[in-house]
């Protein structure tokens, strides 16, 4: 997309629906982070607003802070796959692609690529954004090759430790031991080192956390968007709870992340000497854009 | 409720297997029949005018001002909609809506009989909306409603289009106001 195919003509506008010209007036689109971002959550007209997923799911709480961190979001496109995440993305208002389960790296491989040539001059941000299931089980081999090809596109795993859209089987990154409803017996090898694997691949900028800060959430994202413009591939791996599959009790959701932030999602961020000097530089100039 | 159109709930492409092809260059598709534009133009004007609750569903490539040709349209389009007596429902997003569209003010390709239903439309122009997105509504709207369905369209045409009348530019548009006036004016509406 871009601002040109986005702003009404004038004669139209009447006829839009009302949500939608909120969105164009009241919206993110073309304006300065500073003034939109995490932190004015609530006083503009967000990206994403509503969502069919469970009450209290922490996957959509973050998903809404994916949408407001993006630093361009009239030239953002989202790449998705099945599982729980896509409900709530294929609803914000940014184009959303929607492939066969797990190929989200590799669509977004060729469309990062097909960007650069079409678009040579302006920046296109693509971001593939999944569960767990979609991106180190079935998704796993298209994962891993896009960041060894050094494709320069930002990664985001939703891991609630689950198949939680097809009602709770257990995946490479559930815990050894996990007891879920269709993984009776208990799971019988531990988690996967998803952050170590991305570092091996050549990720340039990889960030481990439970997001119960958002602007230190917003931060992440943003850093992962920058870095993956022009260094190489970038990830995030978040914790994203299942309220439903690990029977969660909603108001207690907040409590298990933090919990969760103390042990296996303690926050843990890796960058590559460039991707230092990246943040550097552009945190210097404008401290507000980034954090 | 729904009337269920000709073709009932086919699970084919009807107008193909009808026969049915877009129009040559220079050319429209009136049902079976190819006409001159003109002719064309004229019988749309003429069932626009007389049908119950006739609408124009703009779509992106008109609605956004993303070119000076787009916004050119846009105001010739608004015209036309007053010309022709016609409401005006945007198609703005190909997505499906969640939870549900509102029929009220709004179109999608992938339910339109939706918001055909709620209006009772009788007749309708499609204009401004992708080839791919529009020929999956007019396909719908074709098996699933009574609505006689005009693609007004910048490329080749619609087959699953009542009428199609192809290759329309702005001053297409420009052309086709001045004879929906004078039908206008012959039926006295
Ligand atoms: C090729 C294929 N196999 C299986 C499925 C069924 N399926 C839908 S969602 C899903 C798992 C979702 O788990 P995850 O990716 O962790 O997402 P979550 O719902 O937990 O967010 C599966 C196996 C599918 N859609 N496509
Ligand atoms: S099943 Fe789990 S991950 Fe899916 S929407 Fe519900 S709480 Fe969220
Ligand atoms: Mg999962």
């Amino acid at each position: 997309m871009s601002l040109r195919y986005m702003t009404p003509a004038s004669k139209f506008k009447r006829y839009l629906p009302k949500d939608y010209v909120e969105l164009v007036d009241y919206g993110p689109f073309g304006r300065k982070y500073s003034e939109v971002g995490v932190k004015n959550m609530g006083a503009y007209k967000e990206l994403v607003e509503e969502h069919p997923m469970c009450s209290g799911c922490w996957m959509a709480y973050y998903i809404k802070i994916i949408f407001a961190a993006l630093p361009n979001p009239e030239d953002t496109v989202t790449i998705g796959t099945a599982g729980c995440g896509r409900l709530a993305i294929s609803q914000a208002a940014v184009p959303f692609i929607y492939g066969n389960y797990g190929d989200q790296n590799a669509m977004a491989s060729g469309i990062t690529r097909a960007f650069r040539l079409r678009f040579p001059d302006r920046q296109k941000d693509v971001i593939t954004i999944a569960g767990d299931g979609g991106m180190m089980d079935i998704g796993f081999s298209m994962t891993m090759h896009a960041w060894f090809r050094r494709e320069r596109f930002t990664t985001i795993m939703l891991d609630n430790e689950v198949y939680g859209n097809t009602g709770g089987q257990e995946s490479g990154m559930s815990v050894e031991g996990a007891v879920l409803k269709m993984s009776p017996k208990g799971k019988n090898f531990g988690k996967m080192p998803a952050m170590q694997l991305a570092i091996t691949a050549g990720c340039v900028y990889v960030v481990k956390m439970s997001p119960t800060n958002i602007n230190k959430a917003a931060k992440a994202i943003r850093r992962a968007i920058f870095a993956a413009r022009n260094l190489g591939p970038t990830f995030i791996h978040v914790y994203t709870s299942c309220n439903i599959e690990y029977s969660i009790p909603t108001p207690d959701v907040f409590k298990d992340a933090k919990e969760m932030e103390k042990g296996r999602f303690a926050f843990e961020e890796f960058m590559t000497p460039e991707a230092k000097e990246l943040f550097a530089q552009i945190e210097s100039k404008t401290k507000r854009e980034v954090s | 409720m729904a009337n269920l159109g000709p073709a009932h709930y086919a699970p084919y492409p009807v107008a193909t297997y009808d026969g049915l092809l877009t129009p040559p260059e220079g050319k429209a598709m009136l049902l079976t029949d190819m006409v001159d534009e003109e002719v064309a133009m004229r019988e749309v004007a003429r069932v626009m005018l007389t049908s119950e609750n006739a609408t124009i569903f703009p779509g992106p490539q008109v609605l956004y001002a993303w070119s000076e040709e787009a916004k050119k349209k846009a105001t010739l389009i608004k015209e036309m909609s007053e010309v022709l007596n016609a409401k005006m429902i945007p198609m703005y997003d190909y997505r499906p809506k969640y939870p549900k569209i509102d029929p009220e003010v709004e179109i999608n390709p992938n339910h339109p009989n939706l918001t055909i239903w709620h209006n009772e439309i009788k007749a309708c122009i499609f204009i401004g909306v992708h080839c791919h997105y529009a020929n999956v509504a007019l396909k719908i709207v074709r098996s699933e409603t009574d609505c006689y369905t005009v693609g007004m369209c910048a490329l080749s045409g619609h087959e699953d289009a009542m009428a199609t009348i192809r290759d329309q530019h702005a001053e297409d548009l420009a052309r086709f106001i001045e004879i929906a006036k004078e039908v206008k004016q012959e039926l006295g509406k």
